[in-house]
């Protein structure tokens, strides 16, 4: 029997119900408004340089957790906001890896990313559909302080859309010199001398080389494969453009499925340590540092983050490219430097442009290198490494002076596979056969080409 | 004996009882196998719009996007393109039959283990209320945090239970790290995590049990007897909705494998959802959207029959 207390408490409690479904959701998106705004008035960017804004101003900045991105990121921002100081910057965080690269195409596509972005260069640029989520900034006055050759892999459709944020850096495999020098052992110049290498270096009961097939660190499987492409490029001039139009694969390509072979062998010699596949990406930086492993197949971007973690140990830590089978070819994929971006429907899109010129100017580059030891060499025009440059950062040197080095496939080719990370953890852990990781790798690049509707597939 | 006697009439309340005092009676409702509503049919309006606007409008709208390519700005119409490709991807065969090993493997460990407790806690122990409390609480946590801190839990070398497994001599297994166990791990995580619910469930089925049957059990021997002749034939109906409930929840279940393994090592642990939501992350949202659709049609056409199945003895009353 409903009382009329019961009643009316019942009618407070729907009312109350009511008033708030009626409110706007939690956290609405604040860029929705000035996403019609900035539509409005959005057209190719100001040419004023450094055109400091009246009222204050503040950028939103999305990158991945990773330490490396964070640290630099924070070091290009407060060096920014000394310099203007109304212009300040909140920064925020997508996860590493496959997660973090749904979560950015989810926003970019729903349109709350914020100002700018972290996102690579090349190939994987081209899956963010530039064209309907970025801001061109072809025609900005600060490109001409970029080198030539980097402004395809930020271009896209003939508009350019991002500035290089980090140096380049060298793919191949890191040691630890220490480990070499306490057995005796040269730099490999041929796949054959590396086998033997690890031979030695198992028997002395150290780890030969350091794999982190963890869930979330998987993408760093695909390095053994992507760093070898000097290799294949050297064995099949034009394999990129072949590729790109359903001409070459990896299945029929000997030396293109060498890379796939590389990682079978590591499992079956035993190679790996025995968590592997629990192994993350830092425990993978640390094993290297701390000599638990004598090698670490990675990009040389990671060494700023050793750098920083172990900086007495810094120097123990080398670079060599992956070896083919002709020693005097030895050579070295380079990878161009990732770049920041500038979102659609920034609210600012006029200091963002200015922040990317920044960012690549000699002085970005000072800041960048105070930050963090350089990785490889800048990008910019008459930038210059400190002399106190990394030891494994001069090993990449000879590569780029002698002209053996290549740069990766993904920069010459729009099209890579996304579940590349999971086909080579699959086959280092022993899951698949190399000439199956192979086909799986041509069948899963095939969905990238029609997706993007290229012709020939 | 004839219908006219002889004598004077007695009243008719003197021969026959009086006939009880019953309200005048109304016009007589229908009775139909349905009971007839005193609602108008109107009322069912705002929910069956929101469940239009919300459930079934996207549903048509996915079947529509399956037959496309789709990057969220434009479309293109390919036919059933999606849905071939969907069945070349080399993780299908191996998800597809992740995904029924999984389901069949928490729904049997569920049922078995929630059975065998709720028997145990509805006697007379006197802990019942806190065991009950106990098993019950991890339904309550979210599978995002559950899953998470297993992952570190379960770790091989640093992680606390191979750990605690060193102390007593014994050489914990690569719980997520091994291809060949890592299913295996998430789906022991899940059942730990989902016994509490089908406990509930099958204590319910338990004690709708007529005292009798216990009392008689109680009579003819001990707890063995009260198990296999009362409970089990009895709380058959429980036994079902577990089973189908764990079974739908194992085919569709997402958040802890992403969360512990993502899928990996590799492909090893990868079921529909996750390889589904790979595309996704990947940019092929047609592609997806047709793996969704192929999932709907795959659940519904084991679940289905398996409704039938057990519902087949139900009469209606």
């Amino acid at each position: 029997m409903t009382t009329a207390r019961t009643q009316l408490g019942a009618l407070a409690l729907v009312s109350i119900l009511a008033v708030t479904a009626c409110s706007g959701g939690l956290g609405g998106s604040t860029s929705a408004p000035s996403a019609a705004a900035s539509a409005a008035e959005s057209t190719a960017p100001s040419a004023e340089p450094s055109a400091a804004a009246a009222e204050p101003v503040t950028l939103i900045v999305n990158t991945p957790t990773n330490d490396t991105i964070v640290v630099r990121a924070k070091a290009l921002t407060e060096a920014y906001t000394a310099k203007h100081p109304d212009v300040t910057f909140e920064l925020t965080t997508r996860p590493d890896g496959q997660d973090g690269e749904t979560i950015l195409k989810t926003q970019l596509a729903s349109g709350d990313i914020g100002d700018l972005f972290w996102y690579n260069a090349g190939s994987l640029l081209q899956a963010l559909n530039p064209a309907q989520t970025m801001l061109p900034v072809t025609g900005s006055p600060w490109l001409s302080q970029i080198q030539e050759s980097y402004l395809p892999t930020v271009t896209v459709g003939g508009e350019v859309y991002g500035a290089p944020n980090e140096p380049a850096m060298g793919g191949g495999i890191l040691y630890n010199k220490k480990i070499y020098a306490d057995l005796g052992l040269q730099v490999p110049k041929t796949w054959a001398e590396f086998v033997a290498n690890n031979e030695k270096i198992k028997a002395a009961k150290i780890t030969p080389v350091g794999a982190t097939f963890a869930g979330d660190s998987s993408w760093t499987a695909q390095i053994m494969v992507l760093a070898d492409y000097c290799n294949v490029e050297q064995a099949v001039p034009g394999f990129a453009e072949k590729y790109t139009n359903n001409q070459a694969h990896y299945a029929d390509t000997p030396t293109a499925a060498a890379g796939f072979q590389h990682l079978q062998d590591g499992f079956d010699k035993g190679w790996w340590q025995k968590d592997a596949g629990a192994t993350s990406f830092d425990d993978g930086l640390n094993g290297l540092a701390e000599g638990k492993w004598a090698h670490y197949p990675m990009l040389t971007f990671a060494l700023g983050t050793i750098a920083e973690r172990y900086p007495d140990k810094i120097d123990d830590i080398g670079f060599f490219g992956i070896p083919g089978d002709d020693a005097a070819k030895n050579c070295a994929t380079i990878w161009m430097p990732s770049a920041y971006y500038i979102a659609k429907n920034s609210a600012h899109p006029d200091v963002a442009n200015d922040f990317l010129g920044f960012i690549s100017s000699v002085e970005g580059t000072e800041v960048l290198s105070k930050a963090l030891a350089p990785s490889g060499p800048y990008v910019t025009k008459d930038s210059k490494l400190p002399d106190t440059v990394m030891s494994a950062v001069q090993d990449i040197q000879p590569y780029l002076d002698s002209g053996l080095s290549v740069p990766a496939l993904e920069f010459l080719s729009p099209v890579k596979g996304a579940l590349l990370p999971d086909i080579t953890v699959s086959v280092g852990s022993g899951q698949v056969s190399a000439a199956e990781a192979a086909k799986q790798a041509d069948q899963d690049v095939e969905k990238q080409a029609k997706q993007l509707g290229l012709p020939g597939w | 004996m004839s219908t006219k006697e002889a004598g004077p009439q007695r009243p008719a309340s003197v021969v026959f009882p009086p006939r009880p005092v019953v309200a005048p009676k109304r016009r007589p409702r229908p009775y139909s196998r349905v009971v007839a509503s005193r609602y108008p049919r109107w009322f069912y309006l705002p929910a069956g719009i929101l469940f239009v606007a919300v459930f079934v409008v996207p549903t048509v709208l996915s079947l529509y996007f399956s037959l496309t390519r789709w990057t969220l700005f434009e479309t293109e119409f390919i036919g059933l393109d999606n849905f071939f490709q969907f069945f070349k991807e080399p993780a299908l065969v191996s998800g597809a039959r992740n995904t029924i090993v999984y389901a069949v493997m928490t729904s049997g460990l569920k049922v078995i283990i929630g059975l065998l407790l709720a028997t145990f806690l509805t006697t007379r122990l006197r802990v019942r209320h806190v065991l009950r409390s106990l098993i019950f609480f991890p339904a309550l946590v979210s599978t995002i945090a559950v899953g998470v801190t297993f992952a570190v839990l379960m770790h091989p070398s640093e992680g606390l239970i191979n750990r605690s497994l060193e102390l007593l001599g014994i050489e914990g297994p690569r719980w997520l790290s091994d291809p060949s166990m890592a299913l295996f791990s998430v789906a022991l995580v899940d059942v730990w995590k989902g016994v509490g619910i089908a406990l509930v469930i099958f204590i319910a089925g338990i004690m709708s049990i007529p005292e009798d049957y216990f009392d008689a059990a109680r009579l003819e021997g001990g707890q063995w007897v009260r198990f296999r002749h009362v409970i089990l034939p009895l709380s058959r109906n429980a036994t079902f909705t577990v089973i189908l409930l764990s079974f739908i929840g194992g085919l569709r279940t997402f958040d802890l494998i992403w969360t512990m393994t993502h899928g990996g090592p590799g492909f090893a642990s990868d079921v529909l959802t996750s390889v589904i939501y790979k595309q996704y992350g990947a940019g092929f949202y047609g592609l997806a959207t047709a793996g969704n659709v192929l999932l709907f049609i795959a659940v519904i056409a084991i679940v289905y029959p398996m409704m039938r199945f057990f519902n087949r003895h139900e009469v209606e009353l």
